[in-house]
């Protein structure tokens, strides 16, 4: 008898769509939302808000569609994408409510009542979702356009270059009456060119190395495509003046490369050029170098600087929430004035939430990020996995560049918190995103057709003894 | 609003945000799919049948008159008792069972002596579970005879495949 000893079980090969779970989830999360609506409604004003049916109905509603969509195109999707979404978004409308009601932050000269609005784009991002589950039936297609997005990409970063700066950084462009943070796109698009690109050059960039003091040293020819595009982030961060999405796109790709290859040598590389780089561009760039002062030590530019003021006001909120925050609608959040519900809207979920509820937010969006890098996991096609590692790379990324800055962890970049800060382009495109993640997670989970039969095996196959 | 209600709420508020946490998690959990890893029993447990199967091979013809719907003694697993995947066990649910050295088998046989599509077990109408040869080279043995047509398994027969042995199990 072998000694090897096996214990294995191989259970029934019968994946269960899951999609009641998901439904459950997605009540579930509405409810909260709501929840948190009706909270704040009776901290601020003393009674249920008026808009409650509404807004109610409203998120139900998109949650429905989105859910029927998935039910309908993507039965074997992953079940916990759409709810974890729907309920960020669903209490991040109800925070941006909260500070519309607050006096003070409507005594601002660019304040604007931001709820509705968010509202509507959210709307407008789930019909983005539905449309990505409608019209992209397979992920694979996305390949063939690996150069195309290239240029698309490329031409989207560069484009608010020619628009004026607004608060120091050209991330917008402005279209008549709208304007659109192209950045926000166009990572979903660089995603889809350094899947395609990688995939195709991974196996150059793996094993064409010398080994050196237990690192892999790729040749240098090789070094080609990060130097590339590490001189486009470069450019960004001195044209642009955007931090943010100068971290993306590297982190993005230094990300992507790694898993591609398997080498960590590019991480300690990737590490060591956005370190060069921002340090380098720091050091001439005003508007970096007063967002790098401000990161060190925030409460001195208090009263002079309007950028260090606010981090510190911001990291005042999270000091004063505590462990469990002071109740919806009870903060004094507003206090940070402008961007308060974009930029600086975890603050408000840290201060009024306090930590147990900033640790669900993290969370949470940490479970998005691991459902998405589960699903690159399962996937079946070297470009799925690609993709959907880039994506949940970028989604983790952003969240952490957000809340780091406001958390004081590291220089405040400007970037939109995905899903709860106030923000169309932001919340569209992060629809969009996750309508991608779910339709891989989809192809990835659905049972495996059956093998072709291949007549000739049996004939041409040698059998040993 | 009173201060208690309020409380009430912020503390419900950020409980309700956990439960979501803790649900969403324990989804996460039950989402193992693929293969599904149970614990088998110590050695000793499974030698035991083994012998059990002996003597009831000794008696087919009495198994095979209670064919019909399932009835009590059906098999509800296969187990891999000897060989490198000693212990492995699939859950026999009507579903055909391939053997083989091929990749698409439902059991890979990392066996020399195995050919590529080895044998197959598969349930017949009545739920008799059937066994049947592939044309392999070294062929299927169900105990001591060299299988020459599909033939019903009876529970606890140990089928031979190179150094492999599986049989049916309760």
């Amino acid at each position: 008898m072998s000694v090897v000893t096996n214990t294995t079980t191989i259970g029934a090969i019968d994946l269960p769509s899951r999609r009641n779970t998901e439904l459950a989830l997605l009540g579930f999360a509405v409810a909260i939302a709501v929840f948190a609506y009706a909270n704040v409604g009776l901290a601020i004003n003393g009674e249920l808000p008026s808009g409650m049916l509404g807004y109610g109905l409203g998120l139900s509603l998109l949650a429905g569609v989105g859910h029927m969509a998935v039910r309908r195109y993507a039965k074997y999707a992953d079940p916990l994408l759409l709810p974890l979404a729907t309920l960020l978004n669903g209490v991040g409308l109800a925070f941006i409510w909260r500070l519309d009601q607050s006096e003070r932050f409507q005594a601002l000269k660019t304040f604007a009542p931001a709820a509705s609005k968010q509202l509507m784009y959210s709307a407008v991002g789930v019909a983005l979702f539905v449309a990505v589950l409608l019209l992209l039936k397979d992920h694979r297609i996305l390949q063939r356009y690996t150069y195309i997005s290239m240029v698309l990409a490329l031409f989207l970063l560069v484009l608010p270059m020619f628009f004026p700066a607004v608060n120091g950084a050209k991330i917008w462009i402005s279209l008549g009456p709208f304007s659109i943070q192209p950045g926000e796109f166009a990572k979903i698009i660089i995603a889809i060119f350094f899947s395609g690109y990688l995939m195709v050059k991974r196996d150059a960039l793996a094993l064409a190395s010398r080994r050196f003091m237990g690192l892999y040293l790729p040749r240098g020819r090789d070094l080609g495509p990060i130097l590339v595009v590490w001189a486009i982030s470069i450019l960004i961060l001195v044209f642009e003046t955007d931090l943010g999405t100068s971290l993306l796109f590297f982190g993005m790709f230094v990300v992507m490369l790694y898993v591609a290859t398997e080498r960590t040598s590019w991480i300690v590389f990737g590490l060591m050029m956005s370190a060069a780089g921002a340090v380098g561009v720091a050091s001439f760039e005003p508007h970096v170098q007063q967002r790098v002062t401000a990161w060190l030590d925030p409460f001195a530019g208090w009263g002079k600087e309007a950028a260090s003021e606010q981090i510190a006001k911001s990291l005042m909120a999270f000091g004063s929430g505590g462990t469990l925050g002071t109740g919806l609608g009870q903060g004094h959040s507003d206090l940070i004035g402008f961007a308060a519900n974009s930029d600086f809207i975890l603050a408000t979920v840290g201060e009024e939430l306090g930590l147990a509820g900033m640790m669900a937010f993290l969370l949470i969006y940490g479970l998005i990020v691991e459902r998405g890098v589960r699903t690159a996991l399962a996937a079946r096609d070297p470009f799925g996995k690609l993709l959907a590692i880039g994506l949940s790379g970028a989604f983790a990324i952003q969240v952490f560049v957000v809340a780091g800055g406001v958390m004081g962890l590291i220089p405040l970049t400007g970037m939109t918190m995905p899903f709860i800060a106030q923000g169309g382009s932001s919340v569209i495109a992060n629809w969009a995103l996750v309508g991608i993640l779910i339709r891989i997670s989809d192809t990835a989970r659905r049972p495996a057709p059956a093998p072709a039969p291949s007549p000739d095996a049996e004939m041409t196959q040698v059998v040993r003894p | 609003m009173s201060e208690l209600t309020l409380t009430v709420m912020r503390l419900g508020f950020l409980a309700v945000l956990w439960l979501f946490v803790i649900v969403a998690v324990q989804v996460i959990r039950s989402d193992l799919f693929g293969t599904r890893v149970t614990q088998r029993g110590s050695r000793r447990e499974n030698a035991r049948p083994q012998q059990a199967a002996r003597q009831q091979a000794a008696a087919p013809p009495q198994q095979r008159q209670q064919s019909g719907r399932q009835r009590r003694g059906a098999p509800t697993k296969l187990v891999v008792s000897e060989g490198t995947l000693t212990g492995t066990t699939v859950a026999l649910q009507g579903q055909t069972i391939t053997l083989g050295r091929a990749h698409d088998s439902t059991i890979v046989l990392d066996d020399d002596y195995a050919s590529s599509r080895h044998a197959r077990i598969y349930p017949d109408r009545d739920g008799q579970w059937i066994v049947e040869d592939l044309g392999s080279t070294n062929g299927t043995y169900l105990d001591r005879t060299r299988l020459t047509t599909p033939t019903p398994i009876p529970l606890g027969a140990p089928i031979r495949i190179g150094k492999t042995v599986i049989e049916l199990r309760k």
